[in-house]
């Protein structure tokens, strides 16, 4: 007890302004150390040209950003997020919101269906694609066996290989895992409306269509706002789903930016090429959230 | 809201309404029983064709292999670096968010920047940080995946914890300081407690998501420090899954974040809405 009291005499003797630095200066050292300094040193490497097989570190231009241009597997491994995030957003929020519709009004037991609900979202990615591989297994896998028994014979459906069906099986995997997510915001955020807006409007006959429209939406507009950032960021750098369920495959059908941008610096060692894509990522993403939390002052 | 239904309606649409949300939990939580079971199942019972809904009895074998072989050790290693790095987040970031939130240290700017520093897909930290630790010989160790987590959880809790701070009634510190309380006091005193379920919220998240991590721990670690999800994958070959060991993994990495949320359960619900709704 002592101790403490001496020593927070003498942190009394720093003034306010000193103390509000000192409690920001450990968390800004960190983000610094950790986000700004090798992200200024890639941003050097990106003008050089490091590889595999070349430690030369020389000057070389604009080299690794013309080939940015040039590269179609980078802007297939763009289209192929955009697909995903375009998809899977809609869906989660959809269902998440129909969900949240269901468990909104009050219902004994209710903690316990939203607290196993929630599963799904709190188990590691990868155990997520782990699972959802065992559960679409050709031989196995209670996907197969169920399709079979509804198409009335054995089918063979290769869910991690087949073209047609990879895409599906990520979306499934990703949707199921995030929807919860939505789910929780959406309960807490439907559960804030004003409920004498919602008496009112009912004594006043109006269709559930108008009131949805005009009074819930608008009122937990923010929330989805954010949802919808939070999610969308998230899919866009997706990365640990794909990997457990497809590894990018078959062939770069499925490969994410985050999965082409592993391969080029990982497994390619294409240094310097690599830093120049990360740029482009990081320039894209800069401008799109700017955007994004432009409009949602708006919003507010 | 009931849009005028009579109690015999309301009955109905309740009972409606368990029935589909049994339905909807079932499905939701399929996938989980599924793997759950796998990981009980002997090799017979999981490579069967039609699958074998309820494993015979509740084998331990795959979980004893798991131990005997050393792959559980990977389980500790993600506790204690998820742990360390949460509790250096929850600490550094709380403290940071209290200065923002009183004393708006730095602005607007300050804020939007560190939020920024949360929106970074990691495959773009993880590449310079990865040079950046090779250059520093911190591969494949424990301090540096450690101090990489907090790194990236700070934004997060510090975004939180600035929301919750701001929440608490400023009279309380204000009293406290008139009493004769140093700002360091204050802040020990009245606020920590008072944001205790903001802080249990961001703490349960933020260790979660350092334990789920993948990708950092993939490319920042070789043979030395393996977490729970790397070694998961190091089970999936191209040709042979080894299934009973990917499953019995998998239930064992996902306990400690069951506990942790189903502990801390009350705090969640709260902490999402507080944390979402006020933005």
């Amino acid at each position: 007890m002592t101790t403490a009291t001496s020593l927070s005499h003498r942190l009394s003797l720093f003034s306010d302004r000193h103390f509000k630095y000192l409690m920001v200066a450990p968390a800004i050292f960190i983000l610094l150390l950790i986000g700004v300094f090798p992200l200024v040193y890639s941003f050097v490497v990106s003008f050089q040209n490091l590889t595999m097989s070349d430690a030369n570190t020389s000057f070389q231009g604009l080299l690794n950003y013309r080939q940015l241009f040039k590269d179609t597997r980078l802007w297939w491994a763009l289209a192929h997020t955009a697909l995903i995030t375009a998809i899977a957003l809609p869906l989660e929020l959809v269902f998440g919101f129909l969900l949240a519709q269901l468990f909104l009004e009050r219902m004994p037991g209710r903690q316990v269906y939203v607290a196993l609900l929630v599963l799904p979202t709190i188990l590691s990615p990868i155990v997520a694609g782990a699972t959802w591989r065992l559960m679409f297994d050709v031989r196995f896998g209670p996907v197969g066996q169920i399709v079979g028994f509804l198409a009335g014979s054995p089918v063979n459906l290769l869910w991690t290989v087949n073209p047609n069906l990879v895409y599906p099986a990520i979306l499934i995997c990703e949707v199921w895992q995030w929807t919860p997510f939505m789910f929780l915001l959406l309960l807490a955020a439907l559960s804030n409306v004003d409920a004498s807006q919602l008496e009112a409007a009912e004594l006043d006959g109006a269709s559930y269509g108008r009131v949805l429209r005009q009074i819930i939406i608008p009122a937990i507009k923010p929330v989805i706002a954010i949802a919808v950032l939070i999610r969308g960021l998230d899919l866009f750098r997706v990365f640990d789903i794909i990997w457990a369920l497809t590894q990018g495959g078959p062939g770069t059908m499925t490969e994410t930016i985050s999965l082409y941008t592993y391969v080029i610096g990982f497994v390619q060692f294409d240094t310097s090429y690599t830093a120049a894509v990360a740029f482009l990522v990081v320039l894209l993403l800069t401008v799109v959230v700017t955007w994004v939390l432009r409009r949602m002052e708006l919003v507010r | 809201m009931s849009f005028a239904a009579t109690p015999r309606q309301r009955r109905i649409r309740l009972t409606l309404r368990y029935a589909v949300a049994a339905i909807v939990t079932v499905l939701f939580l399929f996938p989980v029983y599924w793997l759950f079971a796998i990981s009980f199942k002997t090799p017979d019972e999981i490579f069967a064709v039609p699958p074998v809904w309820v494993p015979g009895e509740l084998r331990l074998d795959n979980y004893l292999a798991l131990f005997k072989e050393g792959d559980a050790a990977t389980i500790w290693n993600s506790l204690v670096i998820a742990g360390t790095s949460s509790a250096l987040a929850m600490a550094l970031g709380t403290f940071c968010a209290y200065s923002l939130a009183r004393f708006n240290t730095g602005g607007e700017n300050l804020a939007m920047w560190i939020i920024s520093q949360r929106m970074m897909p990691p495959i773009v930290i993880v590449f310079p940080v990865f040079l950046a630790f090779v250059y520093a010989g911190m591969v494949d160790t424990f301090h540096g995946l450690i101090l990489l987590y907090t790194a990236f959880n700070l934004p997060y809790v510090i975004w939180m914890m600035r929301g919750y701070i701001a929440d608490i009634p400023l009279e309380l510190e204000e009293s406290a300081l008139v009493d004769g309380c140093t700002r360091w006091q204050t802040f020990w005193k009245v606020v920590f407690p008072m944001a205790r379920s903001g802080l249990m919220a961001t703490a349960v998240f933020t260790f979660v998501f350092a334990w789920n991590d993948f990708i950092f721990a993939l490319i920042l670690t070789r043979t030395e420090v393996i977490t729970f999800p790397v070694q998961l994958t190091h089970y999936m070959g191209g040709q042979s899954q080894f299934w009973s060991k990917i499953s019995a993994m998998s239930v064992l990495g996902t306990l400690p974040v069951f506990i942790a949320v189903t502990l801390l359960q009350r705090y969640l619900v709260r902490g999402i809405s507080l944390g979402a709704v006020k933005g």
